[in-house]
């Protein structure tokens, strides 16, 4: 939080200016708000947030001049975000794409468990998933380290070669 | 009829499948490698398939990615186009175990005449004269020299596995017939696997003529007539056409007839081709089957009339052929050139690259079939094939002048092209007159 420059009290400082910020924010139930105003910046993050969320806001939520905040964009950037987790990590997001072609399964067997879910962890030889071709199921190894961020292709889902099947960070 | 088929091919030949397919009302898979991902031709078929990297090893030789690509396609035949797996008899095999329709002859088949000098065996009991040679493969050099002798020099030493001109060594003398089989089968081991070599007369400047078949599953049996494939470099082939010129219409007949005794005796089915070399006597002898659709297959099509792609979609669906020899007449005359990504002035060093421009010939009897189109990169890993021109004029005289007004309209910018090549053939009066052989370019064109 930037010091304030005057204590005349106008600007996104102002403290009282601030507290409404906050309230407003409870109110309307927004996670992160970017002020702006000349040289001035102010920038509040609500804690808390919603897991399903990647743990991350998108912070492209565009400046709110202390205007009642619009329906539409915050309810807009939460669909935004299954893209955002990308913007922060991108260097470290790395695609996992199929060697051959066949059918993706995400199971060893229709009653076990997946192989991985989004969060888990992944060493060189851990098995990510199945690929049927020709009756053959093979499993196939992730050959990286790293967290699981998402997975691309569904259960019984045809894949050629190249097609990205998972999306690992290799910092997590 | 087939409800959906794959495509093992790429190029040309898998664009002239799918429009044979689409015009039939069947659906169609492609499959493409990274190397050919985004070509235009992909979007006409109803499914694409990526099946591999560039090389073509990885992807389209690949016979366990293709099989799996024709079960997630869900398709009931593969057609394998020319090269690649088109003469695998073991792909054959599986793309039947796997419930899989193989649009070409059966494995078996495909086998016998696989073999060269099993081939020749068979023409011999088929009673198709064969170039006078040893009686099988040569044991030793005691042999090679007696059955030289025999057939008498020059004589021509070939191995049993070989293909596209490799493990072929011409031996003059005695002298020189023991290094000449010692050559050929080295380069044979190296080449198939199999250093098997056998013995043939040398024929001096021969001809290359070959037979177009078609034969069903019910016994049927026709010929599309033949094709005259002399103009070759490096026994590649440049240049079809049909009719052969000069040839006296007995030898024509008794050619066709002997090809098709010959597809009849080993139960052959679907498209094939019968080579032949024909001597300066006018005396043809057989030399191998290719038992697959070929390159040159457009030049049959436009004197006959007949849609060869159709015709072995629908054999290999249990289909009866729709006509009788007598239906099949040659009409007019057709000329095909192969249009190279290759640099004729450079010993025709490959050209690979972008296509910057290109403008595409057109008109009466005029037929462009090609992959090919302004933004397409030229890649690398494949042959250099882009295209086929081939025209159809009502005389031969016609064909000539309608396909140098065709390769002056073809304009390819971009990268170097076979175009100049062709057009200084067709000018040729030993072309014109209609009386080309195999050493034809190398001793007439290239010397030059």
């Amino acid at each position: 939080m930037a010091e304030s420059e005057s204590e005349s009290g106008a600007g996104v400082f102002d403290e009282s200016r601030f507290l409404r910020i906050v309230e407003l924010m409870k109110e309307h139930d927004l996670a992160e708000v970017d002020l702006r105003d000349a040289e001035q910046r102010i920038c509040i993050k609500r804690g808390g947030m919603a897991p399903s969320m990647g743990g991350q806001m998108a912070g492209f939520m565009p400046p709110a001049y202390m205007q009642p905040p619009p329906a539409a964009p915050p309810a807009a950037a939460p669909t935004a975000a299954p893209s955002a987790p990308a913007d922060a990590d991108d260097s470290n997001v790395v695609l996992i794409k199929s060697p051959m072609v066949g059918t993706f399964y995400t199971k060893p067997n229709p009653k076990a468990a997946s192989y991985v879910k989004v969060g888990d962890h992944v060493e060189p030889e851990t098995t990510i998933c199945i690929i049927e071709a020709m009756k053959v199921f093979n499993e196939i190894p992730a050959e990286i380290s790293g967290k699981v961020v998402a997975i691309l292709v569904g259960d019984e889902e045809p894949v050629e070669f190249g097609k990205p099947l998972f999306k690992i960070d290799t910092t997590g | 009829m087939f409800n959906r088929i794959l495509i093992a091919n790429r190029g040309e030949i898998a664009l002239r499948i799918i429009r044979a397919c689409r015009q039939m009302g069947i659906e169609t898979v492609a499959v493409f490698s990274e190397g050919d991902r985004g070509n235009a031709y992909l979007d006409l078929a109803d499914e694409a398939i990526c099946i591999g990297p560039a090389k073509s090893a990885q992807s389209y030789l690949k016979i366990d990615q293709i099989i799996s690509a024709a079960e997630v396609g869900n398709v009931e035949a593969i057609h394998p186009g020319y090269g690649f797996l088109a003469e695998n008899s073991h792909f054959n095999e599986v793309c039947r175990s796997c419930k899989i329709d193989f649009i070409g002859p059966t494995p078996e088949a495909m086998d016998l005449l696989g073999d060269k000098n099993r081939a020749r065996d068979i023409a011999r009991k088929a009673k198709v004269p064969v170039v006078p040679g040893s009686d099988g493969l040569l044991s030793d050099e005691d042999e090679a020299l007696k059955v030289a002798h025999d057939i008498g020099f020059p004589v021509l030493v070939k191995a049993t596995a070989g293909g596209g001109g490799k493990g072929m060594r011409v031996a003059a003398n005695d002298l020189v017939l023991k290094t000449a089989i010692q050559q050929a089968q080295s380069e044979a081991k190296a080449a198939f696997g199999n250093d098997g070599v056998y013995l043939e007369k040398y024929v001096e400047r021969p001809r290359h003529v070959e037979v177009q078949v078609l034969a069903d599953l019910h016994g049927n049996v026709v010929h599309l007539w033949e094709r005259e494939c002399s103009t070759q470099r490096r026994h590649q082939k440049l240049i079809e056409e049909s009719p052969a010129p000069n040839l006296p219409q007995e030898t024509r007949e008794a050619m066709c007839k002997a090809a098709v005794r010959l597809i009849k005796s080993v139960d052959y089915t679907n498209a094939g081709t019968v080579e032949f070399i024909v001597d300066q006597e006018n005396n043809f002898y057989f030399i191998e089957v290719n038992a697959r659709i070929q390159v040159e297959h457009p030049v049959s099509e436009m004197v006959t009339g007949i849609d060869l792609i159709r015709a072995q979609i629908s054999i290999a669906a249990g289909e009866p052929l729709p006509f009788t020899q007598s239906d099949i007449v040659q009409r007019g005359a057709a000329i095909e050139c192969r249009i190279n990504a290759e640099d004729p002035d450079r010993n025709f060093q490959p050209c690979p690259g972008l296509i910057k421009n290109m403008f595409t010939p057109g008109g009466m009897g005029v037929r462009f079939e090609s992959h090919v189109y302004p933004g397409y990169v030229v890649p690398p890993h494949y042959d250099s094939m882009i295209g086929k021109l081939i025209v159809h004029q009502p005389t031969r005289s016609e064909a000539i002048a309608c396909m140098l007004r065709a390769l002056d309209e073809l304009r390819i910018e971009g990268i170097k092209t076979t175009v100049p090549f062709h057009k200084k053939v067709l000018q040729h009066s030993e072309f014109v007159e209609g009386w080309v052989d195999t050493t034809f370019v190398e001793r007439v064109i290239l010397t030059k």
